[in-house]
């Protein structure tokens, strides 16, 4: 049980940090249509997170008290959970802290300009699909649910960022450079997607999906659209890790300070 | 600053017609800028879709619409306003006439 | 015909309350009245985007959150809406953007405020949306048809904005006492500036007389001004709080409320450019749209390089 809420929240995490950064666009899109495209693929990530989040705070609400204490590093929720108050989503998303967030180290990178953030949707999003496709079977109806729902979404997320990435590829000279080095940029990041923690090899074949082996879709479905955008497939072996077991790069604190604000500075209230 | 030919490169305008439901003809929604077809369907979909307005989506560039001339309407349209005898209440028939 | 006969023909238009459309003739100054009120307001929808942005990342639950970012995305649409109606007139949106960049054009002055607390959101939804729905929704008959079949829209989506706004002020007002001292401190804040953007008084609005005999303008900006501030004293009531004028009083006689003087210096400056927040305002909108050049500039070489490969032709309607 303990595994599946892991999981549970590795999933949420992933869905809130991502769809936060793309929130930070709102307002500031390079033209009209475009900045309300993005603001849509935001909303469908913020909705994720809060499906996934309510599934994980009603798994951890049903476990016996003793089993709940020391879950999370963070004091804040140790305290209510100490209590014996159930949590919610908020909580999940407002109380927790850095070390307790399980999601890709790749979903906390900046936005940069416009090629990063395609790029990181780009690798994101082709990942994403082929992770609920196989997220629909699980015998979690709950997570079941969730990724039937968003895998529609996140279907028309893939086709968008591939669109872009062919576009500033085969673009203007000054967008292919762009398009190309946020491509590499970013590409020490994509390995984590495949990398299993022991909660992801514990849940793989039931309720959770064998991300390992979706490698080699995945390389062959990027590779065929950077390849159409007349660009070259980064290269390098080495690949960071450790945002699913908690270990960030100095960008989450930031995003938490934000997102964090008035639930850290005005505890206990409803807003 | 403005730049001298700013809107070289403007991307074009398409007017969107949206299906709201099955059954239903398409209806002119709006417009708004994409860059081909493709994109503007996509676009029409995040502008003139996010509540549920629509099923089925038609574009067209904007500069392809070809529009009567607003000061014929007078010799295109007044003439069919003596033609009451193409409407059905045109026609007096018995009460008792049912389903006709 | 004669310009005179146009000139007839389209004000008995207008006395018969038949829309104009964009290929019927208008005068020339019906037209650049319309450019600049239809771009006006276009630009105030997205320059709006910018003081409640500020919070989308900072929104105190999930909930919240997604409200608040749905309802800024709803300005853009709203934007987008209008420079299409401007568009119909002969203006290009790229014209309008760099009117808006250049500081030739304006935009509602009340977007140059800044948002200090979560509370802003609220007054923003609550007042600030509340005042423009009063105009917005008068500008549903407006005469120019793209113009009022694009408010209609927008009123449409724009009737969640106030509740929302409302709902976070109702909210806080039931909770603790710093939650309450947020929220008066927001309506303080933002009483003055909603009331001014009913724009200047009747004797001070050159314009009005032509734009009410167009139809561009279906109410003066004191009887609108007048309308809000009835309906939104009772409101307040229902949040418990006060709004900051004390001259605000119930006056039987006229059936209306009287309140004070409004501080016309301040609105006049605001506007010229001396508001707290003028410039930033201006520069994010001008850097998003400078920042975002070579992004159009690819997908428009990139449609180019696609249309000479292939001379296709895209997907059949069906």
């Amino acid at each position: 049980m303990k595994n599946q809420i892991l999981y549970t929240l590795q999933l949420s995490d992933n869905a809130l940090i991502y769809g936060h950064r793309l929130s930070e666009w709102c307002g500031h899109g390079p033209i009209l249509e475009q900045d309300i495209a993005l603001t849509n693929i935001s909303l469908d990530y913020l909705g994720q997170a809060r499906s996934f989040y309510q599934h994980a705070a009603n798994l951890f609400n049903a476990l016996p008290q003793a089993e709940k204490q020391g879950m999370f590093l963070s004091v804040a929720l140790e305290e209510k959970i100490k209590k014996g108050e159930s949590i919610d989503e908020d909580d999940l998303a407002y109380l927790r802290d850095g070390w307790d967030f399980r999601n890709l180290l790749i979903t906390e990178q900046p936005n940069g300009d416009w090629a990063t953030t395609i790029a990181r949707a780009f690798y994101f999003d082709t990942f994403n699909y082929l992770f609920y496709t196989q997220l629909k079977k699980s015998t979690d109806l709950q997570l079941a649910a969730v990724a039937e729902k968003s895998l529609k979404e996140v279907t028309y997320h893939k086709r968008w960022s591939a669109e872009w990435v062919i576009r500033l590829g085969d673009g203007t000279n000054e967008s292919h450079v762009k398009m190309q080095t946020a491509l590499n940029d970013l590409w020490p990041f994509t390995g984590e997607m495949f990398r299993m923690t022991d909660a992801e090899k514990d849940m793989a074949g039931n309720a959770g999906v064998d991300t390992a082996a979706l490698y080699d879709l995945w390389l062959q479905e990027v590779a065929a659209v950077v390849d159409e955008a007349t660009l070259k497939m980064p290269e390098g072996a080495w690949m960071q890790d450790g945002g699913k077991n908690g270990r960030h790069s100095e960008h989450l604190g930031y995003i938490l300070a934000e997102l964090q604000f008035i639930q850290r500075a005005y505890p206990g209230m409803e807003w | 600053m403005p730049e001298q030919n700013s809107n070289k490169n403007e991307w074009p305008l398409w007017e969107v017609f949206i299906r709201s439901k099955a059954g239903l003809d398409h209806k002119h929604a709006g417009s708004l800028h994409a860059i081909d077809a493709n994109m503007a369907i996509e676009n029409a979909r995040d502008v003139y879709t996010r509540r549920m307005e629509g099923v089925s989506i038609w574009v067209v560039e904007s500069k392809y619409i070809h529009a009567s001339d607003p000061d014929s309407s007078g010799a295109l349209f007044d003439p069919a306003n003596d033609k009451i005898y193409r409407h059905p209440t045109f026609y007096d028939l018995p009460d008792e006439l049912t389903h006709m | 015909m004669t310009v005179r006969d146009f000139q007839e023909a389209f004000d008995e238009k207008i006395d018969k309350e038949i829309a104009i459309e964009p290929r019927d003739w208008m005068p020339d100054n019906y037209r650049k009245t319309l450019i600049r009120q239809i771009s006006q307001h276009a630009h105030s929808e997205i320059v709006g985007m910018l003081p409640e942005g500020n919070w989308i990342t900072r929104a105190p639950s999930l909930r919240r959150k997604a409200v608040l970012l749905a309802k800024v995305q709803d300005e853009a649409g709203h934007g987008l809406y209008l420079y299409s109606a401007a568009e119909t007139l002969g203006i290009s949106r790229d014209e309008m953007y760099d009117q808006l960049h250049s500081g030739k054009a304006k935009y509602s002055s009340i977007f140059n405020y800044p948002t200090t607390t979560w509370a802003d959101m609220g007054a923003i939804g609550w007042l600030v949306d509340g005042a423009a729905i009063m105009n917005q929704v008068a500008l549903c008959r407006t005469s120019y048809g793209p113009y009022a079949r694009a408010m209609v829209r927008i009123c449409k989506e724009e009737s969640f904005h106030q509740r929302q706004g409302f709902e976070i002020l109702l909210q806080m007002s039931k909770g603790t006492e710093i939650q309450r001292r947020m929220v008066q401190d927001a309506i303080d804040r933002w009483w003055w500036p909603s009331l001014m953007m009913f724009g200047p008084s009747d004797d001070n609005s050159p314009n009005t007389a032509q734009s009410m005999r167009w139809r561009v303008k279906r109410f003066t900006n004191d009887e609108l001004r007048q309308r809000f501030v009835d309906v939104t004293v009772e409101q307040c009531k229902i949040l418990g709080m006060t709004l900051p004028d004390p001259e605000l009083k119930w006056n039987e006689e006229k059936g209306h409320y009287d309140f004070g003087a409004i501080n016309w210096e301040e609105f006049w400056n605001v506007v010229n450019g001396n508001g707290p927040c003028n410039k930033e305002r201006l520069e994010a909108r001008a850097k998003a749209w400078e920042n975002g050049k070579w992004v159009r500039d690819a997908a428009f070489a990139y449609s180019e390089k696609r249309k000479e490969r292939s001379g296709s032709k895209d997907s059949k309607a069906a």
